[in-house]
């Protein structure tokens, strides 16, 4: 940045353009975040006057398989780490694929872009209660039409594993514009000589793809896979409106039983440890995504 | 990096409406038969036929809604779902429709004053502290936002903002995202503007408000688009954060409707258009924005 000789500022203006954000950031970000370490280290129940000071009883508990959120907290870890493993590799590929389909010029192509993405305007509510329409296991429309065409309805949310397929079928509808947009700009911004090059070496259509294709997306796919594994971590909505955590609890999230134990119960102390244990899982998740997915001689 | 500058760049130089540089550069490869079509049109009927289908259950009776074998088409056309909704004290939806909006409105001119305001000092002006802030905002995005939900939980109840609107109007403007946006827009605007401004004598202020910011009109309109979005679709937080029946906005609401009229589906489709037909509306019309907006995220990278 270049600096300019002319200042068009008294010395304490930069402070007066930053200070509403700055207010904003220590009250809802920087303070919370200390503030959250010091209610875990409390038995913090928002309804009790008292507040006693319990150190890293709430982290012990956590990983204590004799005491009551041991078993709510490892099912909603578990349940959302299966659902990572199983969305991710659909969230990402599935949307690659759209947006190379999306990348060849023709008519129209903004408009089937726009289309694409629009579920996610819309929101998690509306996706929601839509498919717990559509997938309702006596009126629904998917069962109407298996029904129609001879083949037996299916318990689209009381049963497993159709829970997970019916919430993965939801998610994959509502957010699949977003990555394919992200994938189509970065394909756009890969330079067309290196594919004439290519081409004029023999390479196929499968060679491109192979050779300058994927490597010139490497940074924007590494962006994408992380986002998406943030995002499906981050598993609420669909799971809440659609099969209400069930059946029994096996699609209970990690948030559900965090915002169950906080939030519903008011036991804020543990909740709050399992926000943090949480946190961190996920920060191992990323620096070994980033590890993995380091450029690789 | 450079990316999203010469994005930005493309930008203060053409019309607001000009993605025109970006279709330049798009290559081109091969011709495309109508079988991209077939298949672009099959696609596109798989994002399209869920929410027609939303749309014609709100024009159903109950029974028609449930009727198997599947009625595509109304049996008999009414208004029943919405009257319900309308009328019912119990669920009041045009308070939560009214809410919603004033929530949106409300967070998206409160993010784009502050960011802007931010972005500027960050992009503009020298100052003690102001590599420090940057790096702290750049380390508050790296933070889920679960940490944040039993805290401010707790600040909420201390503000007297529990069960009210500024709940979800004011927390959620701490996010550094809009700064950073803003702040890559602004350093690709030429100083020289600004420079003569100041030799005719305008402050800071002036030059921020009657120069940067009207320069700065696609990269203001898509962050207030994305950040109304972003109010008007937000789901966890509203869901623990308000409870009055009047308080609600139409997101959590959609739950509550749900649990209220579990087989009556007419009633909560018609809330889900409700819910879906301004943003809706807002996406046609800035559809161009939103994408570009998130498109350039990912080129961040």
């Amino acid at each position: 940045m270049s600096r300019t000789a002319l200042r068009h500022y008294r010395p304490w203006t930069p402070y007066l353009f930053v200070a509403p954000f700055v207010l904003l950031m220590l009250t809802f970000l920087i303070w919370p975040a200390i503030r959250g370490v010091w209610m875990s280290l409390h038995n913090w129940d928002f309804m009790l006057p008292g507040k006693p000071w319990v150190g890293l009883q709430n982290y012990r508990d956590l990983f204590d398989s004799g005491s009551v959120i041991f078993q709510p907290f490892w099912n909603g870890m578990q349940n959302t780490f299966l659902f990572v493993l199983i969305s991710v590799p659909f969230l990402v590929t599935v949307p690659l694929g759209l947006s190379l389909l999306l990348n060849r010029k023709f008519p129209g192509r903004t408009f089937f872009r726009a289309v694409i993405f629009t579920p996610f305007v819309l929101g998690v509510a509306v996706v929601g209660v839509l498919f717990g329409y559509l997938f309702d296991p006596e009126v629904g429309l998917v069962n109407g039409l298996l029904s129609g065409i001879g083949l037996p309805k299916v318990a689209w949310l009381s049963s497993q594993p159709q829970a997970w397929i019916t919430i993965l079928i939801t998610t994959i509808w509502w957010t699949i514009g977003f990555n394919a947009v992200i994938f189509l700009a970065g394909l756009q911004s890969l330079a067309q000589e290196l594919y004439e090059a290519a081409e004029l070496d023999g390479a196929g259509r499968w060679g491109q793809f192979r050779h300058i294709t994927l490597p010139g997306l490497r940074n924007v796919f590494v962006f994408v896979l992380t986002t998406t594994i943030l995002a499906s971590a981050n598993l609420f909505g669909q799971p809440y409106l659609l099969t209400h955590g069930g059946p029994g609890d096996s699609t209970t999230t990690a948030i559900m039983a965090m915002t169950n134990e906080g939030l519903r119960g008011f036991r804020m102390g543990t909740a709050a440890a399992m926000s943090y244990v949480l946190a961190l899982a996920l920060a191992l998740v990323s620096i070994a995504n980033f590890l993995l997915m380091r450029e690789r001689k | 990096m450079t990316t999203l500058q010469d994005a930005a760049a493309d930008r203060t130089t053409t019309q607001p409406d000009g993605g025109a540089g970006r279709r330049q550069r798009a290559y081109s490869r091969t011709r495309v038969g109508p079988l991209t079509y077939v298949a672009m049109t099959l696609i596109s009927l798989i994002f399209v036929l869920p929410l027609l289908w939303m749309l014609l259950t709100t024009f159903k009776t109950e029974t028609d809604a449930r009727s198997i074998p599947i009625h595509i088409m109304p049996g008999q056309w009414t208004l029943r779902a919405y009257h319900l909704i309308f009328a019912d004290a119990a669920n009041p939806v045009y308070l939560w429709l009214a809410n919603s909006l004033m929530v949106s409105v409300l967070h998206m001119l409160l993010v784009v004053a502050v960011a802007s305001m931010a972005a500027y000092a960050l992009s503009r002006m020298e100052f003690v502290g102001r590599k420090l802030l940057f790096g702290v905002l750049i380390a508050t995005l790296f933070v889920p936002g679960f940490i944040f939900f039993m805290p401010n939980y707790l600040t909420m109840s201390t503000l007297g903002w529990l069960d009210s609107i500024w709940a979800l109007v004011v927390p959620g403007a701490a996010n550094a995202f809009g700064v950073f946006f803003l702040r890559q827009f602004f350093l690709a605007i030429p100083r020289e503007l600004e420079e003569s401004a100041l030799i005719d004598g305008a402050n800071s202020w002036t030059i921020f408000t009657r120069i940067v910011l009207p320069l700065s009109k696609p990269a203001l309109v898509t962050l207030a688009v994305l950040s109304f979005l972003g109010a008007w679709n937000d789901f966890v937080w509203p869901v623990f954060v308000l409870f009055s029946p009047d308080k609600m906005t139409l997101a959590p609401g959609l739950a509550t409707l749900q649990g209220a009229y579990t087989t009556d589906y007419p009633v909560v489709m018609a809330g889900a258009t409700l819910a879906a037909i301004p943003v809706l509306i807002l996406y046609v019309v800035v559809q161009r924005y939103v994408i570009e907006g998130v498109a350039n995220s990912g080129l961040k990278g």
